[in-house]
């Protein structure tokens, strides 16, 4: 008796032990993320509107559909890139993804605080490299670091009521995303 | 014999534990550091850096990108003030305020986060856009058929969940009860 619940013990802790491993694989082995499944869509390093969520088109789940959507699959691994998307009327955010879709950035036009969101994305080491007297020249530059090489620049402007759902995607059409000359 | 019977049903514990905890975890949600007012959950955290294991393969499991911690906040709720899950042939009243933000969004989605078919095409409500009481205060009913006021159609499904996004707020990590949040009651009332 003392045997078999020492077996099934084992098989407990055992257990815990599959399910803590399978937590942590998840995101390693997933093929359905958010950016394999942008992947087909969006050529690299350019902005691409994505499609109104609408019943039959779910691409990404639980998106909402008051927002018109654009998003950039970056690759830093040429150059730093550099993001320009003008504010929309009501409200413009831009947020940013690593390739697991993990949001480690985030900004809206007023904390921008300008008529055009303005960025660089790049790497910490592209960051290290940078000439230092060009850092200080440009302190009104946004620099952001992405920890991945990889990732998704998905861009969101509000249209508060119906109407203003063609104006929010103009305004996100004439969004930019390009790897900077260095 | 016994050893092998001994850890075949080590084998078997272990996998039907493991998987199932997994499975479990990850299709009702489970992530720490959740905020919870009223019906309403939100996970902060999700949403930044410190986002948790369990979240993170929520996240690549269903593909969703979860809104930045700069960008806004969404709040979740599957059930009713009293417990009770949605049900779409159900009216239920969401009625109240939200916490101070620029913008809100209420939105229905069916449990793996689609958009639900109507005849009006409305898939929620934007702050903007809504019919208001005097106070400022709000009732929008969710309702398979279609009522005056604020309407929001439940397209008659069995199950849904109701997305309360708030951008540009100064809720977030910080943000405990209810008092610094006052989010709006759900009450369920009569089926057909």
């Amino acid at each position: 008796m003392i045997r078999w619940l020492l077996w099934l013990l084992g098989g407990i802790v055992l257990g815990g032990m599959v399910h803590l491993a399978t937590v942590l694989a998840l995101p390693v082995t997933a093929t359905r993320d958010a950016y394999s499944r942008l992947l087909p869509m969006t050529p690299v390093n350019s902005v691409v509107p994505l499609p109104e969520p609408a019943p039959a088109t779910a691409l990404l789940p639980f998106a909402d559909p008051a927002f018109a959507a654009a998003v950039c699959r970056y690759d830093l691994t040429a150059a730093p890139l550099k993001l320009t998307a003008p504010v929309s009327l009501a409200y413009t955010s831009v947020s940013f993804y690593t390739r697991k879709g993990i949001a480690y950035y985030a900004i809206n036009d007023r904390a921008a605080g300008r008529r055009v969101i303005e960025l660089d994305l790049m790497t910490p080491d592209q960051h290290a490299e940078m000439p230092e007297q060009e850092d200080v020249t440009a302190a009104d530059r946004l620099i952001v670091e992405s920890p991945t090489r990889t990732g998704l620049i998905v861009l969101k402007a509000l249209a508060a009521e119906p109407g203003q759902m063609a104006s929010a995607r103009r305004a996100l059409a004439a969004a930019r995303c390009r790897p900077q000359p260095q | 014999m016994r050893l092998l019977f001994g850890s075949f049903l080590t084998f078997l514990v272990a996998a039907a534990l493991g998987l199932g905890a997994t499975w479990f975890a990850l299709t009702r949600g489970t992530a720490f550091g959740a905020v919870q007012i009223g019906a309403w959950t939100a996970w902060p955290r999700t949403g930044s850096v410190d986002i948790d294991p369990y979240a993170r393969a929520g996240i690549a499991r269903t593909g969703e990108l979860p809104i930045g911690l700069g960008d806004g906040i969404t709040f979740l709720a599957r059930t009713d003030d009293a417990g009770r899950p949605f049900d779409g042939r159900c009216d239920v009243t969401v009625r109240g305020t939200t916490p101070a933000a620029r913008f809100w969004t209420l939105t229905l989605y069916d449990p793996e986060g689609r958009l639900v078919a109507n005849s009006a095409n409305r898939y929620g409500f934007t702050s903007q856009e809504l019919v208001r009481a005097a106070d400022g205060s709000f009732e929008i009913v969710a309702a398979p058929r279609a009522r005056a006021g604020n309407w929001l159609p439940t397209g008659g499904a069995e199950r849904y969940v109701l997305m309360l996004r708030l951008y540009d707020t100064p809720v977030g990590v910080a943000t405990r009860a209810g008092r610094e949040a006052p989010m709006p009651a759900i009450v369920a009332r009569t089926c057909r």
